[in-house]
């Protein structure tokens, strides 16, 4: 038992927190309830699923800066697919957008490998490749995406279990099916002992290379899954990226995943999605000035590492 | 039979070449874009175009400087993009109020606490730079916005000699040179002759090691990414007198090139080995690609593609050719 909570002692503290600041929401504003948790969890969704994309490559020692230019072609790609497309075909289409994110995160894992040019300047790179596809397919917002998408992550389940959003629902499903029998497979095995000691893995007999594209491919899938989230929220395609480089960078830190690879999961970073979105919330329930909120983001990832990054230190010296 | 033999051997000789001089690739690479410029439209390559290209190069490669500094040591400054954009913002609202010296000063004084507070989280608390200056950066922007709403009844005011130094010409050479000059050659005399440009290298190539030899980390951090600041800050400024148009997002559409210039110029990111004058060609070689791109006349989804490809075809040649083994 003492084993598990030191194990899981930083989910569990992050999900302490998560409940402490949505006692302090209700505080601040009584009528924050059922539809109050729903719409925070819509919000959430594409966050959730550009965090997960991060920290599958962060956790095998990389960084993907295209992340949110990902989102932007695979989002694209499905309403623009989707605009004259029936029900039977719209979930073709759906499976398509997710090939083309695995496909983008394919290419994006190969060439860091093929290349050995840094990940960071790699996927620097493919951002602007990216964002300049996402601009050919769509020049501006438009496109349609199916209404059993648009269903599928408003309101509640119905029935005895209306209080769960679908939205969580959706993005619980989705990142289990992906990473769960991920990690407890060899891949998995492999993505954490490259992400821990590429040297050490690679004499242990891992192949290196192709764990760190799958792993980017992966990432890929999960950007496709946001991309096409994203669309199921507003409607449209979208082909400017938006702000999800830097608040997947930052959930993933503040969720315990180190950078430099090898540690952390993905449970983490999902619970500090929904503590940063809700603080954001907060801030904007207590009518603090909407600016003074990215203030206090970028400070909350600074402190939070510099006290993890402390404690380390202490922990070395003893 | 011959060619296999000749091939390895070409490689070996192009790549013994640019190890050796790094910055004749590059500076070839650059004469070949302007001769593909002057092949899209003749007669582009004038005194005009000239002066008109190192002036926008100028602000691009003096943020390139904070990359380069910073990457040395194995980090990187990803706040320098909103620095600048606060000093440039700040020099021109302050300016009307107070009067220019107070302006420039309280505008070099805020890239200078955002500067200190980087050097403080990655010399002191260990944090990682990426994640510190992105941190920094992003509260940089969020305080401008605050700030904007205070001062947005009081207009703004661009001093006159940041306008004369961002858009004059004098003998038909811009002005922004008789700034970056200087500068220049101060970064590349300081990385290459005192203790401090050689204490980046340094630790960019093992801080370990330079710790036991008795560098003392903290202080080479602090001010190691103060002077970055400062430098984003002194960028800020040049930017405003060139554009001349103070906004919130003046100066971060130039962060992501100015890693790039960097990393084209030979900078590696995980330190230890670079140059600024590598940079400097990075920065002017990115403005000419603008131009042409511009010239194309492609969507501008298009451009972007080929904008990427070519820093990472440059990028991925460029490794291929100095791989140490």
């Amino acid at each position: 038992m003492t084993r598990w909570i030191g194990k899981h002692a930083w989910n569990i503290g992050l999900a302490a927190l998560l409940a402490a600041l949505l006692g302090v929401t209700k505080l601040i504003q009584p009528e924050f309830g059922v539809s109050g948790v729903e719409s925070l969890t819509r919000a959430a969704l594409p966050f959730a699923f550009a965090t997960a994309a991060m920290a599958v490559v962060v956790i095998v020692g990389g960084i993907d800066l295209s992340v949110a230019s990902m989102m932007a072609v695979t989002g694209v790609t499905a309403a623009v697919l989707m605009q004259h497309a029936g029900d039977g075909s719209s979930v073709a289409v759906t499976f398509l957008t997710l090939l083309v994110g695995v496909a983008m995160g394919t290419v994006n894992g190969s060439l860091v490998v093929l290349t050995k040019v840094p990940d960071i300047v790699v996927t620097l790179a493919m951002l602007f490749v990216w964002e300049g596809v996402a601009l050919l397919i769509l020049e501006a917002p438009g496109g349609a995406v199916a209404d059993w998408l648009m269903a599928a992550v408003v309101g509640g389940l119905g029935g005895v279990v209306d209080w769960v959003p679908r939205a969580l629902i959706l993005m619980v499903f989705c990142i289990s099916v992906v990473w769960v029998p991920i990690k407890r497979s060899r891949l998995g095995l492999s993505i954490y002992a490259t992400g821990s000691d590429r040297a050490a893995a690679f004499r242990s007999g891992v192949a290196v290379g192709r764990t760190r594209v799958a792993a980017y491919a992966v990432a890929g899938l999960f950007c496709a899954l946001g991309g096409l989230s994203l669309t199921m929220i507003t409607g449209i395609g979208e082909p400017v990226p938006g702000p999800y480089l830097l608040a997947s960078v930052a959930a993933v830190v503040l969720g315990g995943v180190t950078l430099g690879g090898g540690r952390g999961g993905l449970l983490g970073p999902i619970i500090a999605v929904f503590i940063l979105r809700l603080i954001r919330l907060m801030l904007t329930l207590m009518a603090v000035d909407p600016n003074v909120t990215t203030i206090v983001e970028g400070a909350i990832m600074v402190i939070v590492v510099m006290i993890g990054g402390l404690l380390t230190l202490k922990g070395r010296r003893r | 039979m011959n060619g296999r033999v000749e091939k390895p051997r070409l490689t070996a000789a192009a790549g013994q070449l640019v190890r050796d001089h790094p910055l004749i690739p590059l500076v070839a690479l650059l004469f070949m874009l302007s001769g593909v410029l002057e092949l899209l439209r003749p007669g582009i390559i004038n005194p005009f175009w000239l002066g008109n290209t190192v002036k926008f190069a100028t602000p691009l490669a003096m943020l390139a400087a904070c990359q380069v500094l910073t990457m040395l040591t194995a980090g990187i400054d990803l706040s320098a993009g909103a620095v600048a954009t606060v000093s440039a913002f700040v020099v021109a609202t302050v300016t009307p109020l107070f009067g220019v010296p107070a302006g420039v000063g309280v505008a070099l004084g805020a890239a200078l606490v955002v500067g200190l507070l980087n050097g403080f989280g990655v010399g002191v608390a260990r944090v990682h730079p990426l994640i510190m200056t992105l941190g920094t950066g992003l509260v940089a922007t969020g305080c401008l916005q605050v700030y904007q709403r205070f001062v947005i009844a009081t207009g703004t005011e661009i001093p006159h000699f940041l306008e004369w130094l961002g858009t004059g010409r004098s003998f038909g050479i811009p002005n922004g040179l008789f700034l970056f000059v200087p500068f220049s050659i101060l970064v590349l005399a300081g990385l290459r002759f005192t203790g401090f440009g050689r204490l980046l290298f340094a630790f960019g190539s093992n801080e370990h090691a330079s710790r036991l030899s008795g560098a003392r980390c903290w202080q080479v951090y602090l001010a190691l990414y103060a002077l970055s600041a400062l430098i984003a800050g002194v960028t800020g400024l040049l930017y405003i007198g060139m554009i001349r148009a103070p906004s919130l997002s003046l100066a971060n559409p130039l962060l992501l090139p100015s890693v790039a210039a960097a990393v084209i110029g030979g900078t590696s990111i995980f330190g230890g080995r670079g140059s600024y004058a590598g940079a400097v060609i990075g920065a002017l070689i990115l403005t000419v690609l603008g131009t042409m791109l511009t010239l194309l006349q492609m969507p501008e989804g298009a451009r972007r593609v080929l904008f990427g490809l070519i820093i990472l075809t440059v990028t991925a040649l460029h490794a291929r050719f100095t791989e140490q083994n």
